[in-house]
């Protein structure tokens, strides 16, 4: 009782607060994608023509400009504050900024508040969880088919994966444990990497490698190329144990294969063409993570950095991010150049490249072009609009309402066991499943293609934000929500709660005037009004795309 | 009702948009109805596009109902009976009926379909061999094996690349429906681009009104859906802001679509409560019993491909009891599934398709901790096919004495797909369109890795 009713005060602060800066705080809304409003929000915006040129603020920027520039583009303008707190939120932390979050942003005057807000998104615990969700999908973490992890190995992939993301693990050292190591896949997580591959075949893992650590897709590669390669991975065993579903995995020199003791020649031959001599009782899975991880690997620094850009700006500078091939050149060669000396000379400290890019001005770009030439959207002139991934979406809609959701797998898992906060972007199994993740494009996990992510809008989906049962409910029924409805206040109020709250910026004077008309032709019911006003928003394209 | 000639539901990845998996879509018939045919056109519909050999058979069947008893169904108990196995094997189910077409036996508890044997027919030598509930469903749904780095189709998606928008079909209700709830991985579409999934109404048709996922919304009226659309129009600020931005051109063709379903009559066809009182108390006042009767409705309107998700069949323990229970609703609902398509002269163009993913163990686990259940059972099982072109009124195959393994005939289940394929007229040789430009064929050519029995010919 006693913390309901603190819970309680503190919302009605939280609102009187909301309500009086909303009188002399006049957010400020110097975005190009909304009209201005005119009386409350002065000073009013500045016609996007009259703005300033964006300027290069880091090399990155430099790199950019000047290619736009040699094509005639002109880049799109900066995006506004209220843009900027959403779009690196649901970027960084797959998470939407709650309302307070949004509102003290946007409403900061603080010269470096962008750069401070992503320090602070980089150490959030979200981070671990949206990028360990992002890497189980390459990693093709999954307990059944056809993947067969099963449950509780996948739980200890999941762990370790998020574990190394969250201590910021180098990335070359990431890799490396997951090519070279040895043991129980309960205890030793990262020999998952072997196990999570529809077959064992050295030929198919060494496929596997090169999709992920390589960005390249071997099976277009010539026979022989592919086969020295899989030499590496032909010394590899899975032996089972007494525990149900535990596995080791380890290197065993006297399997015959390729590379047995007892052949005459030890050697093979890397991808890149060069000889690789080994010796007897050598792992050659080690022979080939120190070629691979070698800073002058023409692959290696060049697959991460790109695939990092694309998953930021939507977009690889090569495209696809995982079809690195001579006849699929960069769209900024210069750029993946400089990003790859950088992530070189960080040591593989991939936060660096995150802050790097999170901090330029081309990342800072508006989704509004100011060109319709196709090559903008190649060489980045400006932030592409993107479906949110089904994870993201759905944990948004949670957010929102205060509401959660039921997971389950097909199979009956010791795992499944969920509490119900449980956020979907920490959803260890790709096997533990809604029918919503489903019908929003979640990654099958089947092949480690980022294109098993499937972020289309279909009608299906459609249909079911528009008029299910489980999206009204959430409105309907959802405490928060309910909460935010029931405040005191007039319609200006009531749209400043939801909008911020929902699409993370203030409503303009237009939209409330929209809003309090639908009041009145409903005679005023404010319940109807307010299960409409979230219902629209949720459905409106600011909410389902980033931008 | 289907006078809408763009009436593409859930069919994501529209032409011209760069799709994930690396396609533009365009169909084949797209291609020729824009006169593309030349050489260009060619290519691209090749590529893009199913093939349509010349070798394709005529269709006799129209539409696929298939009834997906998830868990995997005792054979012994159902349409396999061995009464003189004794009681290790059969239990308290050991004095099978006579069906009305000669020598033909079932289970006790089968005994309307008993009076419709001259309807279906009867596999009772099915086998894959596998034991477990993911791999055997995907055998059985896609007549593959698992594990050489593909995951194929369901017999649901290629129906629905073959038979639905692709193919002409116009129906504003998608081209492949699960009632209700989805089977999971192995009912989906595989490497084919998501569009072919199937579309699961959720809600219950036991219940008034059927909920329909998305289509049928309680508690809001047709006025207050316009409204609100309007609503959210005049709010779209991102929307007027980015001027033809093909995504959220795309995104708005979607909710036309979305919108034609929730607001014009085409969801009509899930609402049973016109149907006569007596004929929905025949079927059942089941959840399958209604689901049976739902699927007609669908078939008559011309859906290509329905799925009958029924689940609870994975009957370790309290077999027995389950079985008094699931049976007499199987027994009510397919039986007058069958009668009914047949009045309305809809069972010659539409295929009837029950199976599990395996049969259960012949011999009665009466020991603890199964206390008289029944575990998984790959070796031999049963299915049951109807309509579409399959004759009925006979047995294919045989278990032994024991149902424990195949004694006549294996069928294999890319054997029963592959007839089902020719009977929808759809090419088995011809190729599905892959993401990497692999050449897949629609069913796989016999070899040592893939086992088949051959067609079904003689119920063909």
């Amino acid at each position: 009782m006693r913390i309901k009713a603190i819970l309680l005060f503190l919302f009605a602060v939280f609102f009187l607060s909301l309500v009086s800066s909303g009188d002399q705080g006049k957010p400020k809304l110097a975005s190009v994608s909304i009209k201005p409003a005119v009386k409350e929000s002065a000073p009013s915006q500045t016609p996007p023509s009259s703005l300033p040129d964006v300027k290069a603020k880091n090399k990155i920027d430099e790199f950019v400009l000047a290619k736009l520039k040699e094509l005639g583009i002109p880049p799109a303008r900066l995006c506004s504050d209220h843009e900027f707190i959403r779009r690196v939120y649901l970027d960084v932390i797959g998470t939407l900024p709650t309302a307070q979050e949004a509102r003290t942003f946007i409403l900061d005057k603080g010269p470096n508040k962008h750069s401070t807000l992503i320090e602070h998104l980089l150490e959030r615990q979200e981070f671990a969880d949206y990028w360990a969700m992002k890497w189980s999908d390459l990693l093709r973490v999954k307990a059944e088919f056809p993947i067969n992890l099963w449950p509780n190995a996948v739980q200890a992939y999941h762990r370790w994966i998020r574990t190394s993301i969250k201590k910021n693990l180098p990335y070359d050292r990431f890799v490396r444990e997951l090519l070279v190591s040895s043991g129980s896949n309960f205890r030793v997580p990262q020999v998952n990497f072997y196990r999570a591959i529809q077959s064992k075949e050295p030929e198919a893992i060494a496929q596997a490698v090169a999709l992920t650590f390589m960005g390249v897709r071997a099976e277009n590669w010539e026979k022989d190329r592919l086969s020295d390669m899989a030499a590496f991975f032909s010394q590899i065993v899975y032996k089972s144990t007494g525990e149900w579903k535990e596995e080791i995995v380890c290197f065993d020199p006297n399997k015959a294969g390729a590379l047995s003791t007892e052949s005459v020649a030890l050697s093979t031959i890397f991808p890149d063409g060069t000889r690789a001599r080994l010796s007897h009782g050598q792992d050659p899975r080690e022979v080939f993570a120190d070629w691979l991880i070698a800073p002058k690997n023409p692959w290696f620094t060049r697959n991460i950095v790109n695939r990092i850009w694309s998953w930021l700006l939507g977009r690889g500078i090569i495209h696809e991010p995982d079809d690195i091939r001579p006849d699929n050149p960069p769209s900024n060669p210069e750029l993946l150049a400089f990003l790859e000396k950088e992530l070189i000379g960080a040591h593989y400290d991939l936060k660096h490249l995150y802050r790097l890019i999170l901090n330029s001005n081309t990342y800072r770009l508006s989704s509004v072009p100011r060109t319709n030439k196709p090559a903008g959207q190649a060489n980045f002139s400006y932030y592409p609009l993107r479906q949110l991934e089904a994870e993201v979406l759905i944990d948004a809609l949670n957010q929102i309402t205060g509401t959660t959701e039921k997971y389950s797998s097909a199979i009956p898992e010791p795992f499944t066991f969920i509490p119900a906060e449980q956020r979907s972007i920490a959803l260890a199994d790709g096997s533990i499943t809604s029918s919503f993740l489903e019908m929003f494009g979640r990654s099958s996990r089947d092949t480690g293609l980022e294109s098993e992510r499937n972020n289309s809008p279909t009608s299906a989906q459609r249909l079911h934000l528009l008029n299910s049962s489980h999206i009204q409910r959430k409105i309907e029924q959802g405490r928060k929500l309910r909460n935010l409805m029931q405040a005191k206040g007039n319609m200006r109020q009531l749209a400043t709660r939801f909008y911020l709250t929902i699409l993370s910026r203030f409503p303009t004077n237009e939209e409330v005037k929209i809003v309090e008309a639908y009041s009145k032709s409903n005679r005023g019911n404010k319940r109807i009004v307010a299960v409409d006003l979230a219902w629209a928003l949720i459905n409106s394209a600011e909410f389902l795309y980033r931008h | 009702m289907e006078n809408n000639t763009d009436a593409r539901l859930l069919n994501p990845n529209k032409a011209g948009q760069i799709q994930p998996k690396g396609r533009t879509t365009i169909s084949r018939r797209e291609a020729l109805q824009r006169g593309l045919f030349g050489a260009a056109g060619l290519l691209m519909a090749d590529r893009l596009a199913p093939q349509t050999h010349a070798a394709a058979p005529k269709a006799k069947a129209k539409s696929v109902i298939q009834i997906w008893m998830w868990g995997g169904p005792s054979h012994i108990d159902t349409f396999d009976p061995k009464p003189d196995a004794g009681n290790a094997y059969c239990g308290q189910l050991n004095k099978p009926i006579k069906a009305n077409v000669d020598g033909v036996m079932i289970s006790e508890l089968l005994p309307l379909l008993a009076k419709q044997a001259d309807k279906y027919s009867i596999i009772r030598s099915m086998t894959h061999g596998v034991r477990a509930h993911e791999t055997a469903s995907y055998m059985v749904q896609t007549g593959r094996k698992s594990g050489d780095g593909q995951v194929y189709p369901s017999v649901g998606a290629v129906v629905s690349l073959f038979k639905g928008y692709d193919a002409g079909y116009k129906g504003l209700i998608p081209p492949y429906i699960v009632l209700t709830t989805p089977q999971g991985r192995f009912s989906e579409a595989g490497f084919l681009d998501s569009r072919y999934k199937p579309f699961a109404t959720g809600g219950d048709p036991r219940r008034t009104p059927f909920v329909v996922e998305g289509v049928v919304a309680r508690g809001i009226t047709e006025k207050r859906q316009k409204d609100r659309r309007e609503f959210l129009h005049k709010l779209n600020t991102l929307g007027q802001t980015i001027k033809g931005n093909p995504q959220l051109a795309e995104l708005q063709k979607c909710e036309k679509q979305a919108y034609d379903l929730i607001l014009g009559d085409a969801g009509k066809v899930f609402d049973v409560s016109g149907e006569k009182k007596e004929l929905r108390e025949q079927y059942g006042l089941t959840t399958f019993g209604q689901s049976c009767l739902v699927a007609r409705r669908l078939v008559e309107r011309g859906v290509p491909y329905i799925t009958i998700n029924s689940k609870g069949w994975d009957t370790h323990k309290q077999h027995f009891q389950a079985m008094r229970r699931k049976l007499p609703e199987l027994d009510k609902g397919l039986s007058t599934l069958l009668q009914d398509l047949s009045d309305r002269g809809l069972l010659d163009s539409t295929i009837v398709w029950l199976s599990g993913e395996f049969g259960r163990t012949p011999k009665v686990l009466w020991e603890a901790p199964w206390n008289g259940g029944r575990g998984h059972w790959g070796k031999v099982f049963s299915a049951v096919v109807a309509g579409g072109g399959f004759k009925g009124g006979h047995v294919v195959g045989a278990s032994d004495a024991k149902a424990e393994t195949v004694k006549d005939r294996p069928v294999y289940p890319v054997d029963l797909i592959g007839s089902m394929y020719e009977l929808l007229g759809i090419d088995t040789e011809g190729k599905l369109p892959h993401p990497q430009g692999l050449n897949v064929r629609v069913t796989p050519a016999t070899s040592d890795d893939v086992k088949a029995g051959g067609r079904l010919k003689e119920i063909m």
